[in-house]
């Protein structure tokens, strides 16, 4: 455990110094921060067994929120709590409906919701532009609107204080008896019930705790790319998702961000080397994950530790 | 009501002519799909691959042939041996190399592994086949136009979608249905799905099985794909979309029926194109909406059997 916190803290220093040495990583660690904060959310339902297979639908609610709302205000100390809050609320009302399914279905009903908000981003053109997308408009900072440098700087300090936060949210909910429960929905749900335990409810708790924090992943990233279209509630974004998941390893909350960094690094190199191939660079990758390292980059470095 | 129906029975004459078209295509795909989930126990993303990879080589093959001043028949031809092409080359190379290394492990791995492998194919498309939309129509233009009358209105419709989309759909419903009930392969199969270890201890090849199953149903993918190359145009992405809308069927339907599955793709093909006639905004909505209704009140999907709870 003090390793994790050691580990953690080492990184968040790498991540600045690495943000502040090469100015144009700052953006990639941006969004691998946004995305990892959305992965955390995947990882609970991991927990449970559970694989939603559409939870790009929160990333593009947080995202679309803050696009919709920041040319009337455009206060990001105001807009992340909106986008928390809308995705909070959807995840609330689909939650009720979701967690009465297990495995294929609720992968498959997830996705289905997903694709519904993605065909109408897509085709509500008058509201939303279409495959367009929306230019995020310029946003403010507790009243101040500082120059471009600056505002990815506050961007990037908001984004790894949210990852922390949330990584310690995380951490002490899996620690404690309602995220514990969840590993029950994994392996004997019916065990769970015999002990009193509504295992609809502690689902629905980590399942609303996911589309909070897919919302504030999803307003990070617009409020970094300034540009939201709707390929970001597209199925393969949800893929990405559990893909950074497994790639850092489902065991800690540090996983999601280890993965996300991992898969945003070969991401941007992958479409510098290769442009035509770097999805294909991604899925070996993935298969290499799978094959030879199944607890991630996390699982690698904890048994290196062990050993 | 009334009025309504005969002001706008040419639309829904064309949206039901569509809609049959479609779910044609859909079947041949959702009930590959199907097949290797009740075998295999995996929901393979990359089977949205396999349909565009048959689409594509069908394409190449079509025109290939037409190039070699071959007559024009041997179009259909081309899409036949494009679909046993991907079946008999990529379905026993991803499941030997691939799909056997991961059997048993965790759901989530198993479903990534088709997503890294969906991942891979997406892009060697692009490279074979670059990114500028391909389209060789031959087959369809062949057989011409049939003239239907709806009510006042006569609706010219290609033969191609009317007769052989369907035809080849109900084929592969009868044929399928024949092959799993009655000879002793179709059976064997059928053992496996139902209860692996004990078909394995009846001295059933389960290893052979499966790797026969995933070809077929790589095969009836690549056959949709190949059936529908002639009525659009290739582009990247028809992977990813057919895959979202056979999840759709199958999802609906219920796991491991193949009549159920028939009439699903039915009901969201129907339901798709009189979206895309009506109300257009909602066309790509409209099979998860039906999706969503159906399992809202059948939690096992229409045609599912309730498994028993592990207990």
């Amino acid at each position: 455990m003090r390793r994790e916190s050691l580990l953690a803290a080492l990184g968040a220093i790498g991540l600045v110094a690495c943000a502040w040495a090469v100015p144009w990583l700052k953006f990639v660690l941006t969004i691998a921060l946004a995305k990892g904060i959305a992965v955390l959310g995947i990882l609970l339902l991991l927990r449970a067994g559970q694989v939603s297979f559409g939870h790009s639908m929160f990333l593009a609610l947080g995202a679309y929120t803050v696009a919709f709302l920041a040319p009337s205000e455009n206060e990001v100390l105001l807009l992340l709590p909106a986008a928390a809050l809308i995705a909070t609320g959807v995840g609330l009302v689909l939650g009720l409906f979701l967690v009465r399914y297990r495995d294929i279905f609720f992968g498959m009903l997830n996705l289905a919701f997903a694709m519904v908000l993605y065909s109408l981003l897509e085709k509500l053109y008058s509201l939303t532009k279409g495959t367009d997308g929306i230019r995020v408009a310029a946003l403010s900072f507790a009243g101040t609107e500082p120059e471009r440098g600056t505002q990815e700087w506050i961007v990037f300090g908001i984004a790894l204080g949210l990852a922390i936060l949330f990584g310690l949210l995380v951490r002490s909910y899996l620690a404690s008896p309602m995220g514990r429960a969840l590993a029950g929905i994994k392996t004997r749900e019916t065990r769970l019930e015999f002990m009193g335990v509504p295992a609809r409810r502690v689902l629905l708790f980590a399942y609303v705790l996911s589309a909070l924090m897919g919302g504030v992943g999803g307003a990070l990233i617009a409020m970094t790319t300034r540009h939201v279209t709707p390929q970001i509630a597209y199925w393969t974004s949800s893929g990405e998702l559990i893909f950074i998941g497994i790639l850092g390893g489902a065991g800690s909350a540090l996983g999601p961000f280890l993965g996300a960094t991992a898969f945003e690094l070969v991401r941007v190199y992958a479409a510098a080397a290769v442009a035509e191939a770097w999805q294909m660079i991604l899925g070996a990758v993935l298969l290499l994950v799978i094959l030879f390292a199944p607890g991630g980059v996390w699982g690698l470095l904890s048994r290196r530790w062990r050993a | 009501m009334g009025t309504w129906l005969a002001e706008n029975s040419l639309l829904l004459g064309l949206a039901l002519l569509d809609g049959l078209a479609n779910a044609a295509l859909v079947f041949m795909v959702a009930v590959g799909l199907n097949l290797v989930f009740g075998v295999l126990r995996i929901v393979n993303v990359a089977h949205g691959s396999l349909f565009a990879i048959g689409a594509y080589t069908a394409a190449s093959i079509g025109l290939f042939f037409a190039a070699q001043g071959l007559p024009s028949w041997m179009g259909y031809a081309a899409l036949v041996l494009a679909a046993v092409a991907v079946g008999a080359v990529l379905g026993p190379l991803i499941e030997r190399l691939l799909l056997r290394r991961i059997y048993g492990h965790e759901d989530v791995l198993q479903l990534l592994v088709t997503f890294a492998l969906f991942m891979i194919l997406e892009d060697v498309q692009k490279l074979v086949w670059g990114v500028q939309p391909i389209s060789q129509d031959a087959p369809l233009r062949l057989l011409g136009t049939v003239d239907i009358p709806f009510g006042e209105d006569v609706i010219p419709f290609t033969a191609y979608q009317l007769f052989v989309l369907p035809g080849i759909a109900v084929a592969t419903l009868i044929g399928l249905a024949w092959f799993l009930r009655r000879t002793l392969t179709g059976r064997v199969i059928v053992a496996v799905t139902t209860d692996k270890e004990a078909a394995t201890a009846m001295g059933i090849d389960a290893a052979r099985i499966t790797l026969l199953t995933f070809s077929f149903g790589a095969g009836l993918a690549a056959l949709g794909g190949a059936l529908a190359s002639p009525t659009l145009a290739l582009v990247p992405g028809i992977g990813a979309q057919t895959i979202v809308l056979s999840f759709a069927v199958v999802a609906t339907a219920g796991l491991g029926q193949i009549e159920g599955a028939a009439l699903t793709a039915l009901l969201i093909g129907l339901g798709r194109s009189i979206a895309v006639y009506f109300a257009p905004e909602f066309e790509v909505v409209v099979p998860y909406l039906i999706m969503v209704a159906v399992l809202l009140v059948r939690p096992q999907g229409l045609f599912g059997v309730i498994e028993t709870r592990r207990v």
